[in-house]
């Protein structure tokens, strides 16, 4: 192109600019910055495979790494809690049961996890790079969702081993299950991977946080375990309530219905689909407020890193 | 001939920086309030500036270290947003700041390449289409399919920068990068920011080779404090940056481990002005090297073209010897006997070196002070030699 040309063109361009809080044009807010995000999807699938293939580079076995680590889980929950435990007994193929909490769980805790590390493992491009910035934490995101996609797999592959495909309507359970995960994660992602940039305990906070998280929802016991335990207490019921209305709690509940088809018969809370519904209600607010934080705190990352 | 279109608007541009002393939840707990005030401190990198730039304009910008020249670059970049007032700019922008930064070590050059194209805005299309021109600029052959971290410093820079000036920028920044790579590279570089210029892009240089700011740019920013003081011609920029620096004798400043840097008579009292065969003493106060293994510090003295003259350093001095640990606050007084120079004013730089990483500067404070030479003989190149001239008949 020559200068000429080069000049034509620019003049004929719209100006972009900056201010504090971000851009300037006024019709960009949260949803000019999102139609940014989907025109940057290109860079975005990119993103997504670097962080894949980063990974397990260099190791023989490559991606059957992913599987390792939720295997392993596997078979130790099903062997010692159980069967010498004895959590197995009234739970018909528990392994199946097992697996499809594992699995929700990973999702959600890799969306965190990776989500939160985002920004300060990307500083490099933060610091040089003017895209949107969003787009490191949803990278993480994508590559949580492709990982859970592979273990997904594995889990069809199972439920027709044990010759128990989940072949009815109740497999679009899984919709609502995997949405409110992501939704949820997805808010935690920004809103952490932002926090973390200026408070590095944040990412220890987190690590904590999963630990626990992961007994606080029914994936190695089941949900009438606890409601059975709970109602004795004083105040029964609203234990219950409260234990349920965990948004992870939720999701576990509504992808056994999905995928564990030996279970049609146990029982799950009242109301299921109502209850998740409110939740993807409440997890949208938090996606809609950790983006604001992320927007105003991201002015200052490349500073800061 | 159409007319020339701006391309950069910059209005009542501020930028603070916060400068926090605690970074851990414990200490934000407690120094929660108004003591965690007095953990902060924040100050102007840049005040008030207002500044417009046409296309195919090539912009220097010239200043003492935080004067706010790498800031202002990066707020044109979109990589920091202002405090106040704002910053507009069309057109593509390719950024020559901190090269390779973007880089995937566990990728291949290729992957690399696809991505930080792809963040700087181009398609895979447009990626393919620029492929072979990239790999040819850098250089780096059958290399593009291996891992980067396999790549010698070199072609791990020589990728970034083909990259960027590929894309088909209609703005470029170029921080100080210039300063990499050996001499060929540099020279390359510099034909290519040339070819760039004659095509009308719009280019934005921080460099403090003023050497560099006079050959190419035709209008030079000079930042003191974060505010303009000179837009125009680079001529008169560099010669009133000469101005502010000469002003300073001995320079207090904050640039990491160098705390000042001052030019001494050889009764190592301050001194500004220099007679022929006198010594030149340069003390170098350094804090915080307590802790350091493996250091070095390096003297330069650069002349009114900011070609350096002479230099040594520490490493070179100890016959290729480290430093080691020392006093944490300690005083290098170098001595250099009898400069030859001719006429002029000298500027002196310093900056402290580490073995590890190779060539990291861990402190670098560039043109910080100067002396002048004062023989009352006009200078005939930059050495002062005494000569002698004998009359032989010819056979």
């Amino acid at each position: 192109m020559n200068a000429e040309e080069r000049f034509a063109a620019l003049g004929a361009a719209p100006f972009h600019g900056r201010r504090n809080g971000g851009p300037t044009e006024s019709s960009i807010g949260a949803i000019g910055q999102v139609r940014e995000i989907l025109r940057q999807r290109h860079a975005l699938s990119l993103l997504i495979r670097r962080d894949l293939k980063a990974r397990y580079k260099d190791s023989a076995l490559g991606f059957l790494w992913t599987l390792a680590r939720p295997l392993t889980q596997l078979a130790v929950y099903v062997v010692v809690i159980g069967h010498f435990l004895g959590a197995a007994r009234g739970i018909p193929d528990f392994a199946i049961y097992v697996y499809t909490g594992i699995a929700a769980y990973t999702l959600f805790s890799d969306i965190v996890t990776g989500g939160t590390g985002s920004i300060i493992g990307n500083a490099g491009l933060v610091k040089k790079v003017s895209v949107p910035r969003e787009l490191y934490p949803i990278a993480s995101v994508g590559g949580a969702l492709f990982n859970y996609a592979v273990q997904v797999v594995v889990l069809i592959l199972a439920t027709i081993v044990f010759n128990a495909f989940p072949w009815s309507w109740d497999l679009l359970y899984a919709i609502p299950g995997i949405l409110l995960i992501v939704v949820y994660g997805t808010g935690l992602a920004l809103l952490l991977s932002a926090l973390t940039v200026f408070l590095r305990d944040v990412s220890y906070v987190v690590e904590v946080m999963l630990l626990l998280l992961i007994w606080m929802s029914p994936i190695v016991y089941s949900w009438a375990m606890v409601r059975d335990a709970v109602s004795t207490l004083p105040g029964g019921p609203i234990w219950v309530e409260i234990y349920t209305a965990n948004p992870l709690t939720l999701s576990v509940l509504s992808l056994q219905k999905a995928f564990w088809a030996s279970g049609a018969g146990a029982e799950y809370p009242t109301d299921l689909l109502l209850r998740i519904g409110i939740a993807l209600a409440v997890g949208l607010v938090l996606l809609v407020f950790g983006h604001w934080v992320f927007r105003r705190l991201q002015g200052n990352f490349a500073q800061e890193l | 001939m159409t007319a020339v279109p701006e391309v950069i608007r910059i209005a009542g541009l501020s930028k603070r920086f916060v400068l926090r002393k605690d970074n851990s939840l414990k200490e934000r707990i407690v120094g929660f309030g108004r003591v965690g005030r007095r953990h902060r401190e924040t100050f102007w990198a840049l005040r008030d500036l207002d500044l417009r730039i046409n296309a195919g304009e090539t912009v220097g910008l010239i200043g003492h270290n935080g004067s706010g020249k790498s800031t202002l670059l990066k707020l044109i970049g979109g990589i920091l947003d202002p405090t106040e007032g704002t910053v507009e700019h069309r057109g593509r922008i390719g950024a020559l700041i901190e090269l390779g930064a973007g880089f995937h070590q566990d990728l291949t050059g290729r992957e690399n390449v696809y991505l930080n194209a792809a963040l700087l805005g181009l398609s895979k299309k447009e990626t393919d289409a620029r492929f072979d021109a990239i790999v040819g600029f850098a250089d780096i052959g059958e290399f593009i399919d291996t891992q980067v971290k396999f790549y010698s410093s070199g072609m791990f820079i020589r990728l970034a920068f083909a990259v960027a000036v590929n894309t088909d920028p209609d703005i470029l920044l170029v921080d100080e990068v210039l300063a990499v790579g050996d001499e060929s590279f540099q020279r390359k570089c510099l034909e290519k920011i040339n070819e760039l210029r004659g095509n009308g892009v719009t280019v934005i240089i921080v460099s403090h080779s003023l050497e560099i700011i006079q050959e190419l740019c035709d209008r030079t920013l000079l930042l003191d404090h974060g505010h303009l003081l000179h837009d125009g011609e680079p001529r008169e920029g560099i010669r009133q940056f000469r101005e502010v620096l000469a002003a300073q004798p001995h320079a207090t400043i904050d640039a990491g481990l160098i705390r000042r840097v001052e030019v001494c008579g050889s009764d190592e009292r301050p001194k500004t002005s220099f007679g022929p065969g006198e010594d030149v003493l340069v003390k170098v106060r350094l804090t915080g090297v307590g802790s350091l293994s493996d250091w070095s510090c390096w003297l330069g003295v650069s002349d009114s073209s900011g070609r350096t003259t002479f230099a040594t350093s520490t490493y070179r001095i100890a016959g290729d010897r480290w430093m080691q640990g020392s006093d944490d606050q300690i005083d290098l007084v170098f001595r250099f006997d009898a400069p030859p120079l001719s006429d002029g004013r000298y500027f002196v730089s310093s900056s402290v070196i580490l073995r590890n990483p190779p060539n990291h500067r861990a402190s670098e404070a560039q043109q910080v002070t100067s002396f002048e030479v004062v023989s009352g003989q006009i200078p005939m190149g930059p050495l002062r030699v005494d000569a002698t001239v004998r009359v032989d008949p010819a056979d």
